[in-house]
């Protein structure tokens, strides 16, 4: 598709987003694909390779500023945490913290860890937790969003909230366990992953954005999602313990609230939401209306 | 070797003393660089938002009341919970907190250091225990991302075809030997607990070492080089 005939993230390529974000041409990829750089070991196991990993990484312009930008690919394997995929994705954030770009921008799209290298995938998100932290205690500000077709799970839905913001669209997903895993594991009562209502009520954009697990909520277009990144650029959240008691208190706050909630819609009646079951259907522009006079977060 | 305090019996041999709340376990040890702080779980505990936000309350404790006192993280978890409620209410933020609270630890001068004493899966390990300076689990412990036959399962690779790869690899199979050669546990400790870790007290590390490692110990060949690629392209 040709990038002015895109209006949102969702459906779009990695390469894509990247382009749509940043400013026009500004984008010089890291490790690009002619490079070759692939794993090693789903070669081994015989199963199609991509020559990025499944990731694209590097540096651009927003709004005529230096910034880090890594997009993880929807199309491959699930957009899955391999042993390359995430060294790329530790070695952007360990080069922010050397270089202090004014932002690093995560267009994440995930399953969590590539199964196939199940021990080097869990140990590469941590290493990009660690890496992610270095970044922060620089000063630098890292910008998770959530706006693409595998929502954001396993570890890197971890990782997301270890940023200093989560921005999500209405599709967006943000979770550890995800609906399939839960069901697999602990049967269809406790979670129907087939009930899509049930999904996005519990795990999608619009919950995150209410309960303050995602930062911003915006409309899945181009110009709102570079809007909404622009506003928090130079407004790096401290990894201060003056910060972190204040989200424990948050934390705190929200389980002496919620804890006996069943459901997203019994949460969206105590806090003070009118017609929970409209939630759902409202179009962007009317739930960040309702949504911000609810919130109790900046 | 699977209950805490045998362990602990034999990790610090100058005394210790744990108290249970819940699945959390908490309280601090003598050793011979001093006192250190003794935080984790027991019963294989899965966690989930009540349990996160119980261990960063300790973190947050620690931190304000014993300045700089390291921080002995004893792991066993089944991992993150896999529950409708948890992930209603935000698991991912909670486990996120619990990790940055260690972090923001770590960055105030605590050396942190884990010991899988029994079994440490996927999420929460990551939370819990993945985040120290230093790592380490008994022999007798079990670590992975997922048991093989739910690997098999979900992957349609035969059990047979994993089980003969993960003879040749330690990137697939559960196992705390796997672990050690992709550079994520410093080592597996047997017979002497605790002098490894008296000395892991004694050279606290800073820097992730854990892909040099992985390098170094052959279990994996590109992480460490593609990590310097990306730091030092021309672009």
């Amino acid at each position: 598709m040709r990038l002015e005939n895109i209006s949102g993230l969702y459906e779009s390529s990695a390469r894509e987003r990247i382009s749509l974000i940043l400013d026009a041409a500004t984008f010089q990829e890291i490790l690009p694909p002619f490079k070759r750089i692939s794993s090693p070991h789903l070669k081994t196991l015989g199963m199609p390779i991509a020559f990025d990993d499944g990731i694209v990484i590097g540096v651009g312009l927003f709004e005529g500023k230096k910034v880090f930008c890594a997009a993880q690919e929807p199309g491959f394997m699930g957009g899955s945490v391999g042993e390359v995929h995430g060294a790329k994705l530790t070695g952007l954030l360990e080069r922010a913290a050397i270089e202090k770009p004014a932002a690093v921008i995560l267009i994440l799209d995930t399953g969590g860890v590539r199964l196939h290298e199940a021990n080097a995938g869990l140990i590469a998100i941590s290493e990009i937790q660690r890496a992610l932290f270095k970044a922060r205690s620089m000063g630098v500000v890292v910008i998770a969003l959530s706006a693409g077709s595998n929502g954001v799970y396993g570890g890197i839905g971890i990782v997301a909230r270890c940023c200093d913001y989560v921005l999500i669209t209405e599709q967006g997903r943000l979770s550890v366990s995800g609906p399939e895993v839960i069901e697999s594991q602990k049967g269809v009562e406790e979670f129907d992953a087939r009930d899509k209502a049930l999904v996005w009520r519990t795990m999608g954009g619009k919950h995150r954005y209410l309960q303050n697990e995602a930062q911003a909520y915006t409309k899945d277009s181009i110009k709102n999602i570079r809007a909404t990144i622009a506003a928090y650029f130079g407004k790096p959240v401290p990894l201060s313990l003056e910060e972190l008691l204040r989200q424990h208190k948050s934390l705190g706050q929200r389980l002496e609230k919620f804890s006996d909630c069943a459901d997203a819609l019994d949460i969206w009646t105590k806090m003070g939401i009118q017609n929970p079951d409209q939630i759902p259907s409202l179009d962007d522009e009317s739930f960040i209306t309702i949504a911000n006079r609810v919130r109790d977060h900046d | 070797m699977t209950n805490v305090n045998s362990a602990c019996e034999q990790l610090f041999p100058l005394g210790f003393n744990l108290v249970t709340s819940g699945e959390m376990i908490y309280g601090e040890a003598k050793t011979s660089k001093g006192v250190v702080a003794l935080l984790g779980t027991i019963n294989s505990a899965p966690i989930g938002v009540d349990l996160a936000f119980a261990l960063a309350g300790k973190v947050l404790e620690i931190i304000q009341n014993y300045p700089q006192r390291p921080i002995i993280i004893l792991v066993d978890t089944q991992g993150q919970n896999l529950s409708r409620r948890d992930e209603l209410l935000g698991n991912a933020g909670y486990l996120a907190h619990l990790s940055m609270c260690f972090e923001l630890a770590r960055m105030r001068g605590h050396t942190l250091i884990s010991i899988v004493y029994k079994e440490a899966v996927s999420g929460g390990y990551l939370a819990l225990g993945m985040i120290a300076d230093r790592s380490f689990a008994l022999d007798s412990a079990q670590i992975r991302v997922m048991a093989l036959s739910a690997m098999s399962r979900i992957m349609q690779i035969s059990l047979e075809r994993l089980e003969e790869l993960c003879a040749s690899s330690p990137i697939f199979g559960p196992g705390a030997s796997n672990y050690v050669a992709l550079g994520a546990l410093d080592a597996v400790l047997a017979n002497d607990l605790s002098s490894p870790i008296e000395q892991a007290l004694s050279q606290s590390e800073q820097l992730d070492q854990r892909a040099k490692l992985g390098l170094e110990r052959g279990g994996r060949k590109l992480a460490f080089e593609v990590i310097n690629l990306v730091i030092n392209a021309h672009v």
